[in-house]
């Protein structure tokens, strides 16, 4: 799956944003999962808000890590769908 | 050897259940009532536990429904920041309850299914009118939006119901099922002969799991349990015994894993006396199968040491009458020729009749 300009990243209902103070990280917490997030993944995670399309995520991100839009977008992507597969995320088209 | 903090914690809550399955993973001795951890104890061990790393806890039980404080009891695993899972029958659960739950923040459901009609249903959990009450039940968390996982229990009875296990997953709107053959423990042991799936069952459970995976990426998440003794690779114990996870049994007793009570040399430490970190970092029977030191041959030279930790325990004990020896499931156990022959044995029984639990 690839996503597209106007698809909607949601975080579903049982899975949350976690600081994990014990291993100073942050987690995904999901049913029978725990997911540690890298700096990148943080990032992205901070602007899946249910509301801003892949589009608008991408150019955000892009504009802070000051990085090709192309490049981002396919890493957000692979990201994305990777955890939409997986249930950890819904997409909303 | 020292280990990492533990991720996840079951919190068995009590022993009782209103079914009797034929393959329960509680202990063969259970525990009564008046011998229950209290509601201070219990939140005090979720307090702790977050302390020491978990992120993960699952109230099960018997049927953790049975406790009335259940609701108290999630809304105070949440406040300890704990991801909650409650690990249900459903029966017993009102809708009232339902929403009481919901609104103490409970993350998530693990609803287990008998079998897919009232017939397979009623008699594997020995309770008439069960599966009615569990479906109703089911609905109910759908309606609420509750993130539910149907977990089943396969076995030579019921195996050839998993397809239609996976639609009623779709159907109730599950993210996630969990599909394990059964694992031959305690009261399962004492059915072994009335439940082993034959080879042909687990070579079709295998394929009709990898079909819906691929058919139903993106809707439905599936965990499989393969069957151990057919497959000839032992279970990966705990992901490493005192690794990962830690079980709190209904009176207090904290174990490395749920069975760990059928190795008798193992001394236990309670929750009433012993602080968790204590337990966890210090323990004998944390400590007793860390590491590699206490592997025997062929583990101790097998490339696959660390992956599969050379099984499970427990399994060791009840099959080699030596927790340390190799699962015997393995293929490259000594007694795995036994067990493959007791197996072929066990597919062709004609033996039918359940020893179903009880106090």
């Amino acid at each position: 799956m690839t996503l597209e300009a106007n698809d909607v990243p949601v975080m579903p209902r049982g899975v949350r944003l976690h600081f994990d103070k014990v291993r100073d990280r942050w987690v995904l917490l999901a049913p029978e999962r725990t997911i540690s997030l890298d700096e990148i993944a943080l990032a992205i995670h901070r602007e899946i808000d249910g509301i801003r399309n892949f589009e608008a995520i991408v150019a955000r991100l892009a504009e802070t890590y000051e990085a090709p839009t192309a490049e981002i977008a396919e890493d957000v992507s692979a990201y994305i769908a990777g955890l939409a597969d997986r249930r950890f995320l819904d997409i909303a088209r | 050897m020292s280990a990492p903090p533990p991720i996840a914690m079951l919190a068995e809550l009590t022993h009782r259940c209103p079914l009797s399955c034929p393959y329960c993973s509680n202990p063969v001795a259970l525990t009564q009532k008046s011998q229950e951890l209290t509601t201070d104890v219990w939140l005090d061990a979720f307090h702790q536990a977050a302390e020491l790393g978990v992120l993960q806890l699952h109230l099960s039980g018997g049927e953790p429904a049975a406790r009335r404080d259940l609701t108290e009891l999630v809304a105070g695993a949440r406040a300890a920041g704990l991801y909650t899972n409650l690990i249900t029958s459903a029966i017993g659960l009102t809708e009232q309850r339902l929403r009481a739950l919901d609104d103490a923040g409970l993350d998530h459901v693990q609803l287990s299914l008998q079998g897919t009609d009232p017939q397979m249903a009623d008699m594997i959990g020995g309770y008439d009118g069960g599966f009615k009450r569990k479906m109703q039940a089911a609905r109910w968390i759908s309606d609420l939006g509750i993130p539910l996982t149907l977990n089943t229990v396969l076995h030579r009875k019921n195996l050839h119901q998993l397809p239609r296990a996976i639609e009623m997953a779709l159907e109730l709107g599950a993210r996630r099922i969990e599909v394990a053959i059964v694992q031959f423990h305690g009261w399962a042991l004492q059915n072994r002969a009335a439940l082993m799936p034959t080879k042909e069952q687990a070579e079709t459970a295998g394929r009709v799991v990898a079909e819906a995976r691929e058919r139903l990426k993106g809707r439905l998440v599936l965990d499989y349990v393969p069957a151990d003794y057919h497959s000839g690779t032992p279970k990966r114990c705990m992901g490493g015994w005192g690794m990962v996870g830690l079980n709190i049994a209904p009176d207090g007793l904290v174990l490395p894993c749920h069975a760990a009570q059928t190795i008798p040399d193992l001394q236990f430490q309670s929750i009433r006396d012993t602080p968790l970190r204590d337990i966890w970092y210090d323990g004998p029977a944390f400590n007793a199968y860390r590491g590699d030191a206490w592997m025997q041959e062929p583990c101790r030279s097998c490339d696959l040491k660390h992956r599969d930790f050379a099984g499970c325990r427990c399994q060791a004990m009840a099959l080699a009458g030596d927790a340390s020896a190799t699962d015997p499931v393995c293929h490259k156990s000594p007694l795995n020729a036994a067990i493959q022959a007791r197996l072929a044995a066990d597919e062709q029984a004609v033996e039918n009749a359940l020893v179903y639990r009880k106090l």
